[in-house]
């Protein structure tokens, strides 16, 4: 499994996609290779795949700590330690001064797994955003 | 220092800049070569188990058989003694005496096989647990490196694309605009699609001859003879 077979997959789905999603994989080079996955209709908010030894992670990026009310983030902490539980298939993480969500999947992991994985942390990351929009400037 | 403390640290510290490596390479590579050994290791205490275990498994046969062949020795010098052989019962006894030798030399080597064979098994879970964890702190270490070159990946895109970043609000504001846009189109050819089945009705009840009909020229000339009479 690499970053290259799920993007063919999830591009040759087109309409055929279990969730309902229409998935566009762009993949960025680097030192580590990423997918860039797009959602239509959501491409503000894309979410980033890429594979190690051992692991699928999918990355989608919520907002900076310059986003943050400054009164706020031991409450929004609290807010997002204590969904993290209930949030399904998906963490809170934070990568450098952003925040995100992501969820890791094994390596043997199916494409439909992908794929489900995909659709979930799209729809934490828009529900996420709003619920924690009280905290946000 | 614990894998996960140091992570923490680098982090912390600033490792996350982009480029600098949590632990170095050399480090990484010689800890990948430990696990390597630790598994070879492992597979040839697993093979020394299975011989070990059918040691075990034949001198345990051994045993059963020696018991066996005791009891029935005891049986054959009970009947000579019945017989008043004294003679033939003492042959017994000896060969009874040569057997119960050979069977506390076997239950020894038994003993001895079933340790090793447990001390063995203990040992193999012992190095596969601590496989598992050398290669779960050696996946820490690999998936922090890997997320911060993803990072840097995605970073150098963005700034290379000029494409700004939105704040999290603008960019629900935007997907909510959109998914109100579609919802809006969807409803509106909700909208057309009952007016085209509701024409569609009428030209069939029309067809059908109910409902109000267009004027033909003989309904119209109908009307005119009505008037005359």
């Amino acid at each position: 499994m690499n970053i290259h077979t799920i993007a063919d997959h999830l591009n040759s789905l087109a309409d055929n996609s279990d969730t309902g999603m229409d998935f566009d994989c762009q993949p960025i080079s680097g030192e580590v290779d990423v997918l860039q996955i797009t959602i239509l209709g959501r491409e503000e908010l894309p979410v980033f795949l890429s594979v190690t030894d051992d692991q699928i992670l999918c990355i989608s990026y919520l907002w900076g700590a310059d986003e943050v009310k400054t009164d706020c983030v031991n409450a929004m902490h609290e807010s997002m330690l204590e969904m993290n539980i209930p949030m399904p298939l998906s963490s809170f993480s934070k990568i450098g001064d952003k925040y995100v969500v992501f969820g890791a999947l094994s390596i043997n992991s199916t494409f439909e797994d992908i794929e489900h994985e995909l659709a979930v942390l799209s729809n934490n990351a828009l529900e996420v955003i709003d619920d924690m929009s009280d905290f946000l400037v | 220092m614990s894998i996960f403390k140091k992570i923490m640290t680098a982090i912390r510290g600033g490792a996350s800049e982009a480029g600098e490596a949590i632990i170095d390479a050399n480090a990484t590579r010689i800890f990948e070569q430990e696990i390597r050994d630790a598994e070879n290791h492992l597979t040839k205490a697993k093979r020394d188990l299975t011989g070990v275990m059918a040691e075990q498994m034949s001198a345990n046969r051994d045993v059963t058989r020696l018991q066996r062949e005791i009891s029935e020795h005891e049986g054959y010098a009970g009947q000579a003694l019945e017989k008043g052989d004294e003679t033939l019962a003492l042959a017994v006894a000896e060969k009874i005496a040569t057997l119960e030798s050979d069977l506390s030399a076997q239950q020894q080597a038994l003993d001895s096989f079933s340790g090793n064979a447990d001390r063995l098994k203990e040992l193999v879970k012992k190095s596969e647990r601590q496989v598992t964890e050398h290669k779960r702190q050696l996946s820490m270490v690999k998936t922090t490196e890997s997320v911060q070159k993803a990072t840097s990946a995605i970073t150098d895109n963005f700034s290379s694309s000029n494409s700004k970043l939105l704040s999290a609000k603008d960019s629900l504001e935007r997907i909510k605009a959109k998914q109100q846009k579609f919802d809006d189109k969807m409803k509106a050819a909700e909208i057309l699609e009952s007016e085209n089945s509701d024409s569609s009705l009428a030209a069939q009840l029309k067809a059908a001859g109910i409902g109000s009909q267009e004027n033909s020229a003989n309904s119209v000339l109908d009307r005119i003879r009505a008037k005359q009479k």
